[in-house]
């Protein structure tokens, strides 16, 4: 059978090259799943969970935060601002990423520093969302 | 003739320099190795986002696209991002970058462009500061400690797009060491906004893939473009480090080496100095002896 060439890639380092069945890419038009032989496209990614299947199950998932995909026939590539294991990350971390990210967002002094906390906050929300929410299937 | 004492007293300083350059090689040699692997882990990225890019530039082609990609169509004042270290003994790291950085900076007000700069590394605005104090507008130090991350450059590029969205310059450059072996860094000038069009745009659709767009190419290309700038900063500092512990690894290698000359010289010396004593005393105690 026919496999997608995946990559997940971050500034720093790739993080994970295989050939994958399927993989489920949070998209931030909506979930999308590649499977070989996909229409190419490209899309941006939003803060959630990625799935990488091999035989009929989940083998990998990741919280990805914000970046691309890029998707052809062959080939996935997803990059990832962030991106780590989701076995990696405990429920409490984001809880705890979450309040400094509120603590940011009280503490900005000027406009742009208003933003990014706002942006870091929204984010913070999300991968708390979609970690529950992943887990919650498991 | 210098009595043996102070011959001894110098060849033990030179002694503990050596040992501080052999180490100071030893650390530039190991902390080299590691920016290489991180240059080279860092490229998959910055490979992907090029792809992506070509992709859709080949949708956006032809200057209509946002401002970062197509500039603000003048060329009047140029922003030159300065790549240095914030520490020196490293051979002619920060001065060949420094002067490639003037001799820019001389040519653009020649031809009556307003330059500003912005100073990465503390070793480059001290020695910038001396001609052009009045160009410098910002410098951001203390980067990568304990290692470089892309955090780093995102603190960078922030800057200079605050700067670009405030509309306080055309044309940004970027001045850094690129990495060629340990022996030899060559000094680039990388214009990053508006970002060079692309080399061999003539094979362009590649695969001949045309490639949907989710949500809208506009829309990719707006969160796209401020990424790649940090991806760009974020190359080039790792360039630059990579450069800089080669550079220092080379010049600690050649301090080694002139102490050890250093040693030997003086070694030399103080052996002449004491057979010509004891031929001193020697001869006195001959002649006393004869006198008798």
């Amino acid at each position: 059978m026919a496999k997608v060439d995946f990559r997940l890639v971050m500034p720093e380092r790739e993080l994970l090259a295989v050939d994958a069945d399927m993989v489920v890419v949070p998209g931030s038009e909506g979930d999308f799943g590649v499977l070989p032989g996909h229409a190419p496209l490209i899309s941006t990614v939003r803060p959630g969970v990625l799935e990488v299947f091999q035989g009929g199950k989940a083998e990998a998932r990741f919280l990805v935060v914000g970046g691309f995909a890029e998707v052809t026939g062959t080939r996935c590539t997803v990059l990832a601002e962030e991106a780590m294991a989701l076995a990696d990350v405990s429920a409490d971390q984001l809880a705890e990423r979450e309040k400094t990210a509120e603590r940011d967002l009280a503490e900005a002094g000027d406009d742009a520093a208003r933003a990014r906390g706002e942006r870091g906050l929204s984010i913070a929300r999300e991968l708390r969302r979609a970690q529950a929410f992943a887990l919650s299937r498991a | 003739m210098p009595s043996l004492k102070s011959y001894r007293l110098r060849i033990r300083s030179v002694q503990s320099t050596q040992k501080i350059t052999k180490a100071m090689k030893m650390v530039a040699a190991a902390k080299l190795r590691r920016a290489q692997e991180q240059a080279t882990a860092a490229r998959p990225y910055a490979e992907a986002m090029d792809k992506i890019l070509a992709s859709l530039g080949q949708g956006a082609a032809g200057g209509t696209g946002p401002r970062l990609l197509a500039g603000t169509g003048a060329d009047k004042v140029h922003l030159l991002v300065v790549a240095t270290a914030d520490r020196g003994l490293c051979g002619a790291f920060n001065s060949s970058i420094v002067r490639e950085a003037r001799r820019v900076v001389r040519a653009l007000l020649a031809e009556g462009k307003t330059v500003k700069i912005l100073c990465v590394g503390r070793k480059g605005r001290d020695q910038l500061r001396r001609d052009f104090a009045s160009l410098i507008v910002d410098t951001i130090s203390d980067l990568g400690r304990p290692r470089l991350s892309f955090g780093d450059a995102q603190k960078v590029s922030a800057r200079v797009l605050a700067m670009f969205e405030a509309g306080e310059f055309d044309i940004c450059s970027l001045i850094f060491n690129r990495f060629k072996s340990a022996m030899t860094q060559i000094v680039t000038r990388q214009q990053l906004i508006p970002p060079p069009p692309p080399e061999g745009e003539a094979q362009a659709p590649a695969g001949g893939a045309v490639h949907e767009f989710e949500p809208d190419e506009g829309e990719i290309l707006a969160d796209l473009l401020p990424r790649n700038l940090t991806v760009q900063v974020f190359r080039a500092l790792l360039e630059n480090a990579a450069s800089f512990y080669g550079s220092q690894m080379t010049a600690m290698d050649n301090a080694s080496r002139n102490a050890g000359d250093v040693i030997k010289k003086l070694t030399l010396q103080m052996n002449r100095s004491r057979q010509a004593s004891i031929t001193k005393e020697l001869i006195e105690i001959i002649s006393g002896a004869e006198a008798i």
